[in-house]
Formats: structure tokens, C-alpha cells, sequence
């Protein structure tokens, strides 16, 4: 632990503030990702989780602060360039190419600037034949390669497909960090348990993440950190026990529900 | 015995021969293969014979101005059935190439076979450069916007009088001669329908699809959306300098009527007609819609009214369009279940 906070972080967020016109989305919030570890953002609803990734990935316009991805500013970048750089992201509100079967929803992401300069032969690069590392890609996040569901158009697959096939198409990047908008959401408790190790996999990979969560179970059993967000303010950040026995997280997260028996689960 | 209309429902299922070619085992026998090839066959040797068929050299004029508007449509239809950017710019485009074409044959003296291919390219960078602050925008918006285009490109030329003002460019070259003039756009067009059908399932054409379907995760992707909608355009909007290109050929004349909205509307009517989104529907729509405008001139004003019932006729009765409709009846059945 001590040996991945001395490097220098991967992504450094410094004082980034977002106003929607009279409403004060973010207000100064700063934090440090480092490489290889997985940072859960928590807070209750309408704190402003969702526009930290939008801010980081550049789908909104920060109001001021920046952005660092290895010590680069990326805060005025517009989000394919961002993307190219190896920040992918996950939408909350699941945003597959409906009209397309779930592989070739992938061979899109296989087509861009990155996959082709990263991916070589076999990974979709200039020549490589993106059907089959599209397939292969969604084997490996769990759709069965020899069922029809690889096949199926995206638009009929159920919410836990969408989910993984959403994180499918920022593996297809071959990316340094994912930014994960609510990955467990809207999943029933055997399709979240099937995730979490694949979650586990992607760290084991080497893999940056950053997770939004409300599963708050499952966030801590992956994460080793956790940061809190209230009314677009940073609560605290450390490890998840000291987090939940703050009494200001407490008041402002969980209202009446007892902490002790999330805390007991984790 | 019949059963009441709530009990029953249409069923519709793939024929076996359309399961089986849809893979390499299409090769299995000739029966397959000419399932395949039939369509495709009937299109391509229709197109060639229809010149030779045609009564008169009247009629074979309509046939090759059917042919300009068929390019204009193909281009409409992979623009907002594929992109998702519907363009009323067709008049522009035409307007453009025509106008390109007009100058480097009558200034610089260059002969058809040179002059088509310029304003092609040249056109095509053109528009997309003038339509690349529009590309934000998408559907009802972008199409009001590029409507403006061919408005005020007529406007510029009427007042500032240049390009030869209201009277237009005269003494433009004509191809060699009829032959050459149809044979040369029944090639083209061909080749342009099953290049785009070709284009819209190849990798680059399934990014161009992404950009219709959900802009956000093409961009969270790494890819530009801007950089993949100005190559559309450009594929398009070539599309429509070309056939503006042809077009002043044929009259051996260019003026502001090339801007006329004709050339942005009948596109669009022969897409509803002929089943947006299948690239020959269209082509098939403009040879229906414009032989059947000519044969309407003989009601003076009136052919207004019975083409646009034809138009309502068509949106009533088979509103998919005849593509979509014949595609669906040559690839599967139907018949009535019980349940």
C-alpha cells in the first residue's frame, strides 16, 4: 500500500468545479488515482459523482481546475482525445449501437485511432479481423461464445449484458483506466456476483479503476479506497472502515440506516 | 372457418433458402447461388436495357434525368438512414458540382471525362469544408440549415451577378454522344449503390452507423465523431456534385436553377417510396416518381395535385416503401397462428 502511494499518481483531479448555471454541481474537489488500485466514489444522490467522470472524461466543460493523466493536463480535451489516451468510461444510463448484434458493438471501439495503434495483428489493429477479437473480447466478460447471445442485437439483450458489454467496449481499448459509472446498478444479485470477479481480474491486470457505486457491499469488497461526495463537496477519503465510521458520511449518506450491518457484510 | 381477428396473428418466418445463403454454404448449389444473384441480376440487366427499350429519345432523357436523382437519393438515404444527418443540402451539391463542371469545361477548356471527376472531388471537399459548421447539429436542425445552403447559394449568384448572373453559363460541351451519356451514369450509379450497400457493412461503415445510433459512446471510444461525419458528407455530397456535374453536360447549360429545391425534395419523396435505409429503394423510387412527373405534364398546373395524391397513395397503403415491402416477401412467409 505504502509503496503504490509513494509513486506518482496516474490521474491527479485538482480543484475541478462545475456550475450549472445557478447550481453548484462540483465545488473544488481534488483527489489523487494510483496506478493500479481501485477507487470507489460513494455519496448520495445528486452529489455529483456523475459529473466528477464527466469531468475527468471531458463530456462536460469543467467551470475551473484541472485534470492530470500522468502528469499531462488533459482538462481542456475533448472526450475521443481523452479517450485515445487511455481513459475509457462507462455510461450509468447503459449507451450500446442498438441496431447492432453485441460483437459488432465492439468492433467499433476495435476501429478507433487506439485499438489500431495498440492492438496490433490480433487485436483489431490495421489488418486484424475485429469480428473474431470482438467475440473474443466478449468471452472474456462472460457472454457464452457458443450461445447466440454474442450474436444477439444489442437491443434485446437483458440490463446485465448491457452492463458487461458496456465495460466490453472500454476493454476493447486496451485502456489504463476505466472509469466504471455505476456498474453494479440495476443487476440482481447473482449477475453482481458473477462481476465482482471480473472486477478483480481487470486489477489483476493492471488496470486502474474507478468505481461509482451505491452497492456499497461489493464496492468495499474490491476497493481499498473510498472517497465520499456530498452536495459536490469532497466529505473524506481513506479506507472504507474509517470512512463509514465518520459521523458527518453517516448523517450524510446513510440517514437511517444502520451502518453497522453494511459494515458487518463487507 | 375463420376465427375472430383477436385470436389470430400474422406470423412471419425466414425462408430456409434465405437461412442457408446467408453464410459461405450459399455456395452449396446453384440453387442458392441464383437465389442470391437474382435480384441483384434482374437490377443491374434492367438498368442496362432500359436505354435500348425506351420508345423514344424523349423518354431516354427522362430515363437519364431518373438516373441524376437516383444518385441525389442514394446519397440522401445513406446520409440519414446511416449517419443520421437528414440534408435537404441535395440542391446545394448539385448546384456545386454543376457549377464546377461549368467553369473547367467553358474557362479551362477541359473535356467532360476531366471536368466530372474535378467537380466530383473538388465539389465534394467543397461542401463538406462549407457543411463542416452545420456537423454539431443533428436531425430536424441540420436539415433546416443545410435547406439554407442552396437558397442563399441562388441568392449570391443572382445579385452579385457573377457566374454569368441569371442567365447562367452557356455552351458547355455535351457528351459524345446519348449513348455515352446513359451507359456512363448506369455505370456510375451502379457502382456507387453497391459500393454504399458494400460501404455501410464494412468496419468503417458500422462507426458511421454508431454515430447515428449513439454519438456519446463513438466519442468515449477515442473516435472523432466530427472527423467520421465530415467523411460522410464528403461521400455524399461527392455523390451529389457528380450527378450536378452530369447534369450540366446533358442541358449544355448552367444556371440558378440547378439550386432549385427539386433537386432536395424528390429525393426524399423517392426514399418513401422506395423503403428508406435499402440504398436501391430509392433508386427504384426515382424511377417510378419522375417518368411519372412527365407523364403528369400533360394536366398543366394539375400535376401537382395527382402527384402528391400518388405521394399519399404511397404513404397510406405501403408506407415501409416497395424495397422493405419486396425484400420481406422474397426472404420470408407468413401465415396466421392461433393464439
Amino acid at each position: 500500500m505504502d509503496k503504490i502511494l509513494n509513486k506518482e499518481p496516474i490521474l491527479k483531479v485538482s480543484g475541478i468545479t462545475k456550475h450549472f448555471g445557478g447550481i453548484k454541481a462540483l465545488s473544488d474537489v481534488s483527489f489523487d488515482v494510483h496506478e493500479g488500485e481501485i477507487l470507489g466514489i460513494i455519496g448520495p444522490n445528486g452529489s455529483g459523482k456523475t459529473t466528477v467522470v464527466n469531468c475527468i472524461t471531458g463530456f462536460v466543460k469543467k467551470t475551473s481546475g484541472h485534470v492530470f493523466f500522468r502528469g499531462k493536463d488533459i482538462s481542456r480535451k475533448p472526450p475521443h482525445k481523452i479517450a485515445d489516451m487511455g481513459v475509457a468510461r462507462t455510461f450509468q444510463i447503459m449507451r450500446p449501437y442498438y441496431s447492432l448484434p453485441a460483437y459488432k458493438n465492439l468492433v467499433i471501439p476495435l476501429f478507433s485511432p487506439r485499438s489500431r495503434r495498440t492492438g496490433g495483428w490480433r487485436g483489431g489493429g490495421r489488418l486484424g479481423d475485429r469480428n473474431t477479437v470482438g467475440i473474443d473480447i466478449l468471452e472474456e466478460i462472460g457472454f457464452e461464445r457458443d450461445s447466440y447471445v454474442p450474436y444477439k442485437l444489442a437491443a434485446t439483450l437483458p440490463t446485465g449484458y448491457l452492463k458487461r458489454l458496456e465495460l466490453a467496449r472500454c476493454l476493447a481499448l486496451k485502456p489504463e483506466i476505466i472509469i466504471c459509472d455505476e456498474i453494479f446498478s440495476g443487476l440482481s444479485m447473482s449477475e453482481i456476483a458473477s462481476m465482482v470477479p471480473l472486477i478483480e481480474r481487470l486489477q489483476m491486470d493492471g488496470i486502474t479503476l474507478i468505481m461509482i457505486e451505491h452497492r456499497l457491499r461489493e464496492l468495499f469488497r474490491v476497493t481499498d479506497r473510498i472517497m465520499v461526495l456530498n452536495f459536490g463537496e469532497k466529505l473524506m477519503e481513506g479506507n472504507p472502515k474509517t470512512v463509514m465510521a465518520n459521523e458527518e458520511v453517516k448523517a450524510a449518506y446513510f440517514g437511517s440506516q444502520t451502518v453497522q450491518e453494511v459494515m458487518d457484510h463487507a | 372457418m375463420t376465427l375472430p381477428s383477436e385470436q389470430q396473428r400474422k406470423e412471419r418466418i425466414d425462408r430456409g433458402i434465405k437461412i442457408r445463403t446467408d453464410s459461405i454454404y450459399a455456395m452449396m448449389s446453384y440453387r442458392e447461388l441464383s437465389y442470391l444473384a437474382l435480384p441483384r441480376l434482374i437490377l443491374i440487366v434492367g438498368m442496362l436495357i432500359i436505354p435500348l427499350v425506351v420508345p423514344s429519345m424523349y423518354w431516354q432523357r427522362v430515363f437519364t434525368i431518373s438516373c441524376i436523382y437516383a444518385l441525389l437519393a442514394i446519397s440522401f438515404d445513406f446520409l440519414a438512414h446511416y449517419v443520421g444527418l437528414v440534408s435537404l443540402g441535395g440542391a446545394f451539391f448539385v448546384g456545386i458540382g454543376g457549377y464546377l463542371a461549368a467553369i473547367a469545361n467553358t474557362s479551362f477548356g477541359l473535356p467532360p471525362w476531366l471536368t466530372v471527376p474535378l467537380a466530383t472531388l473538388i465539389g465534394g471537399s467543397l461542401c463538406t469544408l462549407l457543411l463542416l459548421p452545420c456537423l454539431p447539429l443533428r436531425g430536424v436542425y441540420f436539415a433546416i440549415v443545410s435547406l439554407m445552403y442552396p437558397l442563399f447559394m441562388a441568392r449570391v449568384i443572382e445579385a452579385l451577378d457573377i457566374l454569368g448572373g441569371t442567365d447562367g453559363i452557356m455552351g458547355i460541351d455535351s457528351f459524345p454522344n446519348r449513348w455515352a451519356e446513359q451507359y456512363f451514369l448506369i455505370c456510375i450509379l451502379l457502382l456507387i449503390l453497391f459500393g454504399a450497400r458494400r460501404l455501410v457493412n464494412m468496419d468503417i461503415g458500422l462507426v458511421l452507423r454508431g454515430v447515428k445510433d449513439n454519438d456519446q459512446a463513438i466519442r468515449a471510444s477515442g473516435i472523432s465523431v466530427t472527423f467520421y461525419k465530415s467523411v460522410a458528407v464528403f461521400l455524399a455530397s461527392a455523390m451529389g456534385c457528380m450527378s450536378g456535374a452530369c447534369l450540366v453536360h446533358i442541358y449544355m447549360w448552367s444556371g440558378i436553377s440547378l439550386f432549385a429545391l427539386d433537386f432536395s425534395i424528390i429525393p426524399i419523396a423517392a426514399t418513401v417510396i422506395g423503403g428508406s435505409g435499402t440504398l436501391v429503394g430509392p433508386l427504384l423510387g426515382c424511377l417510378i416518381l419522375v417518368p411519372i412527373s412527365e407523364l403528369l405534364r400533360d394536366f398543366g398546373t394539375l400535376r401537382i395535385v395527382f402527384y402528391a395524391l400518388i405521394l399519399v397513395a404511397f404513404i397510406i397503403f405501403r408506407s415501409e416503401g416497395i424495397m422493405v415491402y419486396g425484400q420481406r416477401k422474397y426472404h420470408q412467409f407468413e401465415r396466421w397462428i392461433k393464439f
